[in-house]
């Protein structure tokens, strides 16, 4: 009976989060994402995201990437090449978001 | 006429004088002068460092997220480096554009010749440099970092100007060190040195133009030219300075022009290491390390050599540590605030000037008592270029 209980919140739980990391930052939290993005990213990649030391940023340049791949590079780098990874100070979700909003144009 | 109106029209004449004389601003060189980029707005604050003010702002410089500046030889105008491939040039006592070409799509930094003539730019797209006249923007020579077989361009990183006419600069892509001789600017002659090590990513000349560094971002060591051998060829020192260590994550490259020079000491980052490389020259051998709080970007040596001052990567960038050289040891840590770009001795080393991008804020401190003795505002600071870079090789 316990284990039959725990399936049916399992399932209930699954239906009750959200379907996919769709998450988005408190309002707060976007605006701080957004500044660090423009400046401390900017730094190798431009502070208009047109690229620098790394690549350009822009939705062209990311349309035909993954997300999935984006959030990665974000979190844990990209060995061999100097983009350092930022888990230590970006969530995963996050992450996700800071991906949708390049995809779309960061104003 | 009357005595009365010779006087009265002798007055008038006086006081036009005086109101056209207080109209035009009074004479002053440009020896204290300089300017702080706002990344964010586009423009430059130009400040003085008798008064510790700001004389006003120039702005339409584009976007200056990285930027940079030389200076005219008799320190009156500004050569300003923004990333979009803006070379703007600042008239510092007018306060206005003296001019602006937009030169490449992405560029990183800039250089003046030893005679004050040419003005080159260092490229991201399309890499390589461009060399115009430093009078008129005009442009005199295009240097494509061509490199391999396929016809590929480099990104070039670490231009300098060396005595001779000469600029150095580094590949990024290619892991080259090029030496462009433009005695004839119609004509630069091209000397390539290769495989000088894995993604130089700055270089720096010493103050006496003789050597030329190429930090190293693929591998840990330096790459060394020599130009009064060039024959010799470029060199590895400091090679393998991690020793098998686990690098770290780098927040921010390092930047080696303005890279500590005291003495017969070079004071150099360790990237991926959270330390201070100190390099004897002539033997080029490592003497010792220093320990400090983050990743080094910018190690400024007072102008007397004794400090040294070290600020860091993100997330630890809210702090400035000062190294006494003699006894190699940190004799203070400061906290000014958020986000320290840049730091700028005054030429004798009674000031040095940060700027503090996330408090929007410049402070001037006293490197003797380290005590904060001016603020100003500014609009998200990043760098900081006083005139006596003017007469400097390599700055």
């Amino acid at each position: 009976m316990a284990r039959l209980c725990s399936i049916a919140v399992f399932f209930l739980l699954l239906i009750a989060l959200p379907q996919t990391p769709q998450a988005e930052p408190a309002a707060g939290r976007q605006a701080d994402l957004i500044y660090r993005l423009k400046q401390d990213c900017g730094s190798c990649h431009g502070m208009t995201l047109k690229g620098g030391l790394g690549p350009p940023l822009l939705p062209a340049a990311l349309a035909d990437k993954p997300n999935d791949a984006l959030v990665e590079i974000i979190l844990d780098g990209r060995p061999g090449t100097p983009m350092p990874p930022w888990a230590f100070e970006i969530t995963p979700d996050e992450a996700a978001w800071l991906v949708r909003r390049l995809k779309e144009g960061v104003q | 006429m009357s005595r009365w109106r010779r006087i009265r029209r002798g007055g008038a004449a006086a006081m036009l004088a005086l109101a056209l004389a207080a109209c035009q601003a009074p004479l002053r060189g440009t020896g204290d002068l300089g300017l702080i980029v706002e990344r964010a707005a586009g423009r430059v604050e130009v400040i003085e460092t008798s008064g510790l003010s700001s004389l006003g702002e120039v702005g339409g410089l584009g976007d200056l997220s990285h930027a940079s500046a030389v200076f005219s030889r008799d320190g009156r105008y500004a050569y300003v480096f923004g990333r979009d491939g803006g070379l703007s040039k600042v008239d510092l006592l007018r306060r206005k554009l003296a001019g602006r070409v937009v030169q490449a799509g992405n560029s990183i930094g800039g250089a003046i010749s030893q005679d004050g003539r040419l003005v080159a730019v260092s490229n991201y797209e399309p890499g390589g440099v461009r060399v115009f006249d430093a009078e008129t923007l005009a442009p005199l020579a295009d240097i494509p970092a061509t490199y391999g077989t396929g016809g590929a361009r480099s990104k070039v990183v670490g231009l300098v100007d060396a005595p001779g006419q000469r600029f150095v600069f580094s590949l990024y892509d290619a892991g080259e060190i090029w030496v462009a001789d433009l005695a004839d600017p119609a004509t630069p002659k091209l000397t390539k040195y290769r495989d000088i090590g894995r993604q130089p990513y700055d270089g720096l000349i010493t103050p006496d133009g003789r050597y030329y560094l190429a930090g190293l971002f693929g591998e840990d060591g330096i790459a060394l030219l020599d130009l009064w051998h060039p024959e010799v060829g470029v060199r590895r020192i400091l090679d393998g300075y991690g020793r098998g260590e686990e690098p770290l994550p780098v927040y921010k490259m390092p930047h080696l022009e303005g890279w500590a020079s005291a003495g017969n000491l070079l004071v150099l980052p360790a990237v991926g290491h959270h330390e201070l490389l100190l390099v004897e020259r002539e033997t080029w051998r490592e003497v010792g390390r220093i320990a400090v709080h983050g990743q080094p970007v910018f190690a400024v040596a007072r102008p007397d050599g004794r400090q040294v001052w070290v600020n860091f990567a993100h997330p630890l960038n809210d702090v400035v540590q000062v190294i006494d050289l003699p006894s190699r040891e940190i004799v203070e840590t400061l906290h000014p605030g958020k986000a320290v770009l840049h730091m700028e001795f005054t030429p004798r080393g009674e000031q040095v000037w940060i700027s503090l991008r996330d408090e929007d804020r410049v402070e001037v401190y006293d490197p003797e008592t380290r005590k904060r003795i001016a603020a100003l505002p500014a609009d998200k600071p990043s760098g900081i270029f006083l005139t006596a870079r003017a007469n400097r090789t390599g700055l």
